[in-house]
C-alpha cells in the first residue's frame, strides 16, 4: 500500500527522437481507488503519457508513483506497483505458452516456479482463460490475447492498473465481460480509450488530451458532452 | 513457419525431451565437432552419424520426414560452397560439405525440437555461456515471431488488394523489394514495443525457466552413452 496521491505528474514534457513533441506540459494526479478515463483524439499523446507512468519513457518534468520518483533506481519497485496493459496485445505476449507468459512477471521477480505457476493459473482463472494454459499465445483470437495479457498484468497484484484501449478487437460480449471484470478489480485505474461507453461504465472522472496537453479535467459525462465525444450522439439530432 | 512447428515438437513428451538440456547441449556440441572434423571420404562415418540421429528422432517421437525436410533448408547455402569446390575439381570435398552441413543442421533441429527454448537457454546459461549472448539469442528468437508475423500480415494485405496476382512480372518483383524495407522498419518498431512490454512486467535480464533444471543419473547415463557412440564413430572403433 502507499500514500496519497497514488500518481503525481508535474509539467511533463516529452519529444520522440524524430522531433515530435508528444507531451507538452502535462499535470495529473490520481488518488487511491480512483478510476480516470483518458479521452482525446488520435495522436494527442495518451499512449505516450501512459508509458511515462512506469518509466518506459522518461521526459522532462516529474512523475511520482506511490511517492517514488520515476528514475532508474526506483524502476523495479515502480513496475511492480503499476500494471500496464498495452494497446496491442501481440506486443505483450512473448513467451511460448500462455501459462509461461502469465508467470513471466512473478518469475522475473524471483518467485519460485511452483508458486509463480500457481499464481499464473489463478490469474488466468480470474480472466476466464484457465483452459488456455498450454496454448501458444500467437494462436489465440484477439479477444483471448487481450485477456491473457490482462492476466499477465494482474498476476503481479499491482496497485494501479493502466489500460490502453482495452476494448479494441473485442466483440460486444467480450467488451461487456471485460467491463464486468474490470469493475470487480479493486485497483485504481487509468484507462485511455475512444470508447465512451467504457469510460462511462468504469470512470467517474475523465481528462481530455489535445496536442500533448490535458485541456480539461472533470466528470466523465461533462467532458463527453463538451467535446462532442459520443459517437451515437454525433449521428443523431 | 518453421519455428512454430519446432516449438510444437519441443513441447511433446518423450525420454529424449525429458533429459536435462545441459546433457543434450553437450552431446550435440560433441556431435557437431565430430562431424566437422570427419575426413571428407568418411562415407561410413556419415552413415553412422545419420543412423545415430535417426535413432534419437524415433526415440523422441519426432516425424522423421519433417525433420529431414526442414534440415534441407541449409542446402541452398551449402550448395553454393559445394559447387565452388566441384568446379575446383574437388568432388569428394564438395559432397562432404553437403553431407556435413546437412547432418549438422539435422542435429541442431533434433536438439531444438526436443527442448523447449526456455529450457535450452537456461541450459546454455548454466553451462557458462555469457549471459549477454544468451540474452541476444532469446531476443533473436522472440523477434523471429515478430518478423514472420509482420511479413504474413503484409503479404495478406497486399494480396487482398490484388497487388501480386495481376501485376506484370517485373513490378511483381519490385514490390517485394520495397516491402522488405517496410517490413524491417515495422519489425524494428514492433520489437521495440515487445521489449518495452517485457520491461513493464519486470524483465530483469534473463528469463527464468518454469521447471528448474536438475541433472539426474539418467541424464549423465544418456549423455555418456551418446558421447561414447559419437567418439567410437569418429575414431573409427
Ligand atoms: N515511436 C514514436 N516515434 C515518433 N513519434 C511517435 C512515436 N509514437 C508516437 N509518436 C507520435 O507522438 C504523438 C502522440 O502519439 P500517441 O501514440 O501518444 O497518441 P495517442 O493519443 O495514444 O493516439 P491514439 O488515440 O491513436 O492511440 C503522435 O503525433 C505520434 O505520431
Ligand atoms: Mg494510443
Amino acid at each position: 500500500m502507499c500514500g496519497e496521491p497514488l500518481i503525481e505528474v508535474v509539467n511533463l514534457r516529452f519529444r520522440y527522437e524524430d522531433g515530435t513533441a508528444a507531451l507538452d506540459g502535462v499535470d495529473f494526479r490520481l488518488s487511491a481507488s480512483e478510476t480516470v478515463a483518458l479521452l482525446g483524439p488520435n495522436g494527442s499523446g495518451k499512449t505516450t503519457f501512459l508509458l511515462h507512468l512506469n518509466g518506459l519513457l522518461q521526459g522532462e518534468g516529474e512523475v511520482r508513483v506511490c511517492g517514488l520518483k520515476v528514475e532508474k533506481q526506483n524502476l523495479a519497485a515502480i513496475r511492480r506497483k503499476v500494471g500496464l496493459l498495452f494497446q496491442d496485445p501481440d506486443e505483450q505476449l512473448f513467451m511460448p505458452s500462455v501459462l509461461e507468459d502469465v508467470a513471466f512477471g512473478p518469475l522475473s521477480a524471483g518467485v519460485p516456479p511452483e508458486e509463480a505457476l500457481r499464481r499464473a493459473r489463478q490469474a488466468l482463472a480470474q480472466v476466464g482463460m484457465a483452459e488456455a494454459c498450454d496454448r501458444a499465445p500467437y494462436h489465440l483470437s484477439a479477444g483471448e490475447k487481450r485477456r491473457v495479457a490482462l492476466a499477465g498484468v494482474l498476476v503481479a497484484e499491482p496497485e494501479v492498473l493502466i489500460l490502453d484501449e482495452p476494448t479494441t478487437y473485442l466483440d460486444p460480449p467480450g467488451q461487456r465481460d471485460l467491463v464486468a471484470l474490470l469493475r470487480r478489480l479493486p485497483q485504481a485505474k487509468i484507462i485511455a480509450t475512444h470508447d465512451v461507453n467504457l469510460a462511462r461504465a468504469l470512470a467517474q472522472r475523465a481528462v481530455f488530451f489535445e496536442r500533448g496537453r490535458i485541456v480539461s479535467d472533470g466528470p466523465v459525462e461533462e467532458l463527453i458532452e463538451r467535446f462532442g465525444w459520443d459517437t451515437s450522439a454525433a449521428s443523431g439530432s | 513457419m518453421h519455428h512454430v512447428v519446432l516449438e510444437q515438437w519441443s513441447r511433446r513428451a518423450s525420454r529424449v525431451h525429458a533429459l536435462d538440456p545441459r546433457a543434450k547441449l553437450v552431446v550435440t556440441l560433441l556431435l557437431l565437432i565430430a562431424i566437422a572434423t570427419s575426413p571428407a571420404l568418411g562415407g561410413a562415418q556419415f552413415a553412422a552419424y545419420a543412423g545415430l540421429l535417426a535413432a534419437v528422432v524415433l526415440a523422441a517421437g519426432l516425424p522423421p520426414g519433417g525433420v529431414a525436410l526442414r534440415a534441407g533448408i541449409v542446402l541452398p547455402f551449402a550448395g553454393a560452397l559445394a559447387v565452388m569446390n566441384w568446379l575446383a575439381g574437388d568432388v569428394a570435398r564438395s559432397v562432404a560439405i553437403l553431407l556435413k552441413s546437412y547432418l549438422s543442421v539435422f542435429a541442431a533441429l533434433v536438439l531444438v525440437g526436443t527442448t523447449p527454448v526456455a529450457r535450452l537457454f537456461a541450459g546454455l546459461e548454466r553451462l557458462g555461456a555469457p549471459r549477454s549472448l544468451v540474452l541476444v539469442l532469446q531476443f533473436l528468437y522472440r523477434y523471429l515471431f515478430v518478423i514472420s508475423e509482420q511479413a504474413q500480415h503484409m503479404r495478406l494485405a497486399a494480396q487482398s488488394r490484388g497487388a501480386l496476382e495481376r501485376a506484370p512480372r517485373r513490378t511483381r518483383l519490385r514490390a517485394p523489394a520495397s516491402a522488405v524495407a517496410v517490413l524491417f522498419a515495422r519489425s524494428y518498431r514492433r520489437a521495440e514495443a515487445v521489449y518495452q512490454a517485457m520491461l513493464a512486467r519486470g524483465f530483469a535480464g534473463h528469463v527464468e525457466p518454469v521447471a528448474p533444471l536438475r541433472l539426474a543419473g539418467k541424464d549423465l547415463l544418456a549423455a555418456g552413452a551418446a558421447s561414447g557412440a559419437i567418439l567410437a564413430i569418429r575414431l573409427g572403433l
